[in-house]
């Protein structure tokens, strides 16, 4: 009896595991499988890089990944330099009205991207930024939910410690850069898995502030190709679609644990 | 090098929710002497960490002044008051290893770089943790973690030295041998120590003043000689030696009613050793329970509606009934009403 519900579990894990993974396999094999081949659905009968060139020659690949490049690192570097000491003010500062902020930054976090997007749109298309890398950075600087969560962390450390760093001399300042932040390092890791990976998939908001190729990232250059295209060009579309999701698969493989931490906070973000 | 620490009149009231606020010092007055260790001791809640802080800066006094030496420092900033504080939890700095815990109040205070590295060794050498300094706090045991604590807590050279409970977190057995030491190494540093617990053998072995809190506010302070010889109230009287105490039989001590007797488990004598004298206590008990804690043995003596304590010899032969004798001058008085000592 337990055997059998043993291999009933496992089976049902197994069948799982090929909805997710099939899709990403399907991609996998037919960006190295001539398009002509995929229609007939002889996958890798004759493997081959074609794909690969033909996307290569028609899309501006270099500019793609140095933008995406771009925004992510942007985005991370400039979220820590705001929400790292908004969450530390919030979490450890007292000020008038810091009841306040706290209640206000519990608002934002229910309000979703989606609703402030038109908004956000219509201003930076008053102040000429559309169509820029700015565009794509400035609207998920300072998110709610990354104050949030960095406050959260900061509540937990020991308050001791804090009481320890005045009485040895150390100003805010002091206190945020040599204590704070070293003690808070896998949050900080966290955040950044969470912030690069969304902003490294993010087609949403860039389909809304871009029309052409030039401060185009990866997403938008594959759906951008995929429509420019024939609609039939199988192969070349999977090797881009593969292109697109390669150098995270790579950082996922050499940082899984920060990855799967990071990850979870995107199920928490919504 | 060292000053004495004055507390006058020190009151403190948090303000709760919705304007309801609780009054948790009340007219606390006090001085550590120079050089000197002090202990707080009292009840959990009773606000030793509040008045400990409140020395350190750390939080605000409602009412009254502190003083170290001739300054008052009742709104000076908790860095400039040349004081120092180890904490119940140790409060390391998770991210640093030893030996920078210890150097970073001397890198904050500006000291340069070589000389801190050999302030910091010296701290570590007195507290035996230089063969650790190279580790992050995560890595030491509960007392190597407090030994960091009080490191840099010395790394300042500070005029005085706050202990909020330092070794409430460690096992007995490297309690004792830490009790030793912190009195060791304050002898030898000189500095005035206020020293929180809630210990009461931490207390009497420790300290040269002891100042024992009630409820925020100072039910006495003395000698640790003192306060256990003369009491002034039942409260201290119960809370250090865990004092006998029950209503006074009129007949036998000629107190009148109201008055609250006291007598220490150990100054009962077996009765058939020692000659009766006038003013004595005599009681007569059947033993209900026995405790042997080695050489000596509790015995909880029922006379009438009172459970006496009496510590005796543990050769002593036990008896189901048993007559103990306490000597008129180990008798407390105590008004019952409100638990003050009456002269005899
Ligand atoms: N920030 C605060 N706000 C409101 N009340 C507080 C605050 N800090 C302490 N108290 C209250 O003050 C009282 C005394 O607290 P304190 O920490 O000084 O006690 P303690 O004697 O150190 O106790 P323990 O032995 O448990 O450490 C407690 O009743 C506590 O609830
Ligand atoms: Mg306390």
């Amino acid at each position: 009896m337990r055997v059998l519900g043993q291999i009933v579990r496992h089976l049902l894990l197994a069948l799982g595991g090929v909805y997710m993974l099939a899709p990403i396999i399907l991609m996998l094999a037919s960006a190295f499988t001539p398009t002509a081949d995929i229609l007939a659905g002889r996958y890798l009968a004759h493997p081959t890089l074609e794909n690969f060139q033909t996307v290569a020659q028609q899309v501006p690949l270099g500019t793609y990944y140095l933008n995406s490049l771009i925004v992510c690192l942007a985005t991370f570097a400039l979220q820590l330099l705001v929400c790292v000491p908004a969450a530390f003010a919030m979490a450890r500062l007292r000020y008038r009205g810091r009841n306040i902020t706290v209640w206000l930054l519990g608002l934002l976090i229910l309000i979703p991207f989606q609703v402030l997007a038109i908004p956000i749109y219509l201003i930076f298309r008053q102040v000429g930024l559309i169509n820029t890398l700015p565009a794509l950075i400035l609207p998920f600087v300072g998110s709610a939910f990354a104050i949030f969560l960095l406050r959260q962390f900061f509540l937990a450390l020991p308050g001791s410690m804090f009481d320890a760093a005045t009485l040895d001399g150390a100003g805010t300042l002091a206190t945020l850069i040599q204590i704070v932040i070293p003690a808070s390092r896998p949050a900080l890791l966290s955040l950044g898995v969470f912030t690069i990976t969304s902003a490294w998939n993010a087609y949403f908001w860039p389909s809304f502030v871009l029309s052409d190729s030039s401060s185009a990232t990866i997403p938008f250059g594959v759906v951008q190709f995929i429509n420019s295209d024939a609609v039939t060009a199988y192969g070349p579309q999977m090797a881009m679609a593969t292109l697109s999701v390669l150098p995270l698969l790579i950082a996922f493989l050499f940082a899984q644990r920060q990855f799967i931490r990071g990850l979870a906070l995107a199920g928490q973000a919504g | 090098m060292s000053a004495p620490v004055h507390i006058r009149a020190v009151e403190k009231t948090f303000e709760g929710a919705k304007r309801a606020s609780t009054r948790i010092l009340n007219e606390v007055t006090l001085t550590a002497p120079a050089g000197q260790i002090t202990t707080i001791l009292g009840e959990s809640g009773c606000g030793k960490t509040t008045l400990l802080r409140i020395v350190a800066g750390l939080e605000s006094a409602t009412g009254g002044s502190v003083h170290i030496g001739e300054r008052d420092v009742t709104s000076v900033h908790p860095s400039r008051r040349g004081v120092a504080m180890v904490f119940q939890n140790y409060g390391l700095y998770p991210a640093k290893t030893v030996g920078k815990n210890i150097e970073f109040p001397l890198k904050m205070a500006g000291v340069p770089i070589a000389q801190r590295h050999t302030r910091s060794l010296a701290a570590a050498r007195l507290l035996h943790i230089d063969h650790v300094m190279d580790r992050l706090p995560a890595q030491l045991s509960g007392g190597q973690r407090q030994r960091v604590g009080i490191a840099r807590a010395l790394a300042r050279d500070p005029e005085i030295l706050l202990m909020d409970e330092p070794l409430s977190n460690l096992d007995a057995q490297l309690r004792i041998e830490m009790r030793a030491e912190l009195v060791a190494m304050q002898r030898r540093i000189g500095s005035t120590m206020l020293y929180v617990t809630h210990d009461q053998t931490e207390a009497m072995t420790m300290s040269d003043r002891v100042v024992v809190m009630r409820g925020g506010h100072i039910e006495q302070q003395g000698t640790p000689e003192e306060v256990f010889r003369v009491p002034e109230t039942t409260y201290v009287a119960a809370f250090l030696g865990n004092m006998n105490l029950a209503p006074a039989p009129a007949s036998e001590t000629g107190a009148g009613a109201g008055i609250t007797l006291g007598v220490r488990p150990e100054h009962f004598l077996p009765a058939d050793r020692v000659a009766a004298e006038p003013g004595d206590l005599r009681i007569e008990g059947r033993v209900e329970f026995a405790e042997l804690l080695g050489t000596d043995r509790i015995l909880h003596l029922r006379a009438g509606n009172t459970l006496w304590r009496a510590r005796v010899d543990a050769a002593l032969p036990l008896h189901e009934e048993i007559t103990m004798v306490a000597r008129a001058a180990n008798l407390h008085r105590f008004d019952t009403e409100s638990g003050v000592r009456v002269a005899a």
